[in-house]
């Protein structure tokens, strides 16, 4: 049987794919695709975690043998930036897509475009 | 008929995949103890770094030439939002003014906003945060402005110098680096310099990660601003 974590970050995944897949607006296919990333996060961050430790900052009381793996967080960290700037990115392609088309739904555009 | 037999074909493709990760995932034990490198960079953090916020160290020390990249992916989809929206006359079109409740909260938060993240990038390496976090903060205040008033522009001039000297600054950090210590990124203030030793724990320690962190902050609050400032202006016809 697997964590609940790992459930729910599978879970995240899918209910992203799902709206990727069946969504016809654009804005609604990159809601899905942040709902994702989410759950690529919390897979990361819930792999890196340690029964009964803390997180990684060696302040008082905390030694290197009480405090969780560093790495996956700072992998998540990059991962959340970058996601930021892609959405941005998809953000502006899809401002652009209305400008032209007047209309955000996938099917209208491509049978704008014949 | 057509999209009921479509949601179906993704629900069962979704099953499939789902069902997929789960038998991989199975495999992967939870809450253990699975560290390799971790445990290193764990073990060493405040003697090679000075750091106390063991991510930020792997963040900017360890990984500090990954973070670099990290830096341009974000300076690119910036520049690319701009080009992807470029127009001639380009101004604000919002034409209502914020509520009274937003405009005064705004009037009041934005300094203290703008403080509490420099105050983020600055203990980058004490505690949870980093430039990243910070940056993104700044830009909430400037977001703040842009929803309060319709006339509010920022000087995006002057933003965009900033970004470029401030990302200059990373690769010069850097490059000072790869003069004193024969590596790019090498951290000379902590190891050659040898600064902060006795203080770890407090604000003046850490090498270079403040530093950097500084200049990430402040790069990534103007990124995030000019591209909040890309959105929200329209090609005004006349």
């Amino acid at each position: 049987m697997i964590s609940v974590y790992y459930f729910g970050s599978i879970a995240l995944v899918l209910i992203g794919l799902y709206g990727v897949l069946v969504k016809k607006n654009v804005l609604k296919m990159l809601i899905g695709l942040s709902i994702m990333e989410t759950g690529v996060n919390l897979l990361l961050i819930s792999i890196g975690y340690i029964y009964g430790r803390s997180a990684p900052i060696l302040s008082e009381g905390i030694g290197p043998n009480q405090a969780v793996d560093p790495i996956p967080q700072a992998l998540v960290l990059t991962a959340i930036v970058i996601g930021v700037a892609t959405t941005a990115m998809a953000l502006s392609v899809a401002i652009i897509l209305y400008q032209r088309y007047g209309t955000l739904n996938v099917e209208e555009i491509r049978r704008l475009r014949g | 008929m057509v999209s009921i037999l479509k949601r179906g074909l993704a629900i069962i493709i979704l099953l499939v995949i789902g069902y997929w990760l789960a038998q991989g995932l199975s495999g992967v034990p939870f809450g253990q103890d699975k560290m390799l490198v971790g445990q290193y960079y764990l073990n060493h953090v405040k003697q090679q770094t000075g750091a106390v916020n063991a991510v930020t160290a792997v963040v900017v020390n360890y990984r500090g030439f990954d973070t670099l990249g990290e830096v341009t992916v974000l300076f690119i989809a910036s520049t690319g939002v701009g080009a992807l929206l470029w127009g001639k006359n380009r101004k604000r079109t919002a034409r209502t003014e914020g509520s009274v409740v937003l405009t005064t909260g705004t009037r009041l938060l934005v300094p203290f906003v703008i403080l509490f993240g420099a105050y983020i990038f600055i203990h980058g390496h004490l505690t949870p945060g980093g430039g990243f976090p910070g940056g993104a903060t700044i830009a909430t205040a400037f977001l703040l402005l842009y929803m309060a008033f319709t006339m509010y522009e920022i000087p995006y001039k002057a933003f965009e110098k900033t970004e470029g000297i401030v990302g200059m600054g990373y690769v010069v950090v850097g490059l000072i680096g790869l003069a004193i210590g024969g590596y790019f990124l090498f951290d000379w203030i902590w190891q050659t310099w040898g600064w902060g030793h006795n203080n770890i724990g407090r604000l003046f320690s850490g090498g270079f990660i403040p530093v950097i962190y500084t200049i990430i902050g402040i790069k990534v609050g103007t990124e995030l601003s000019g591209i909040i400032d890309n959105m929200l202006k329209e090609e005004v016809k006349e």
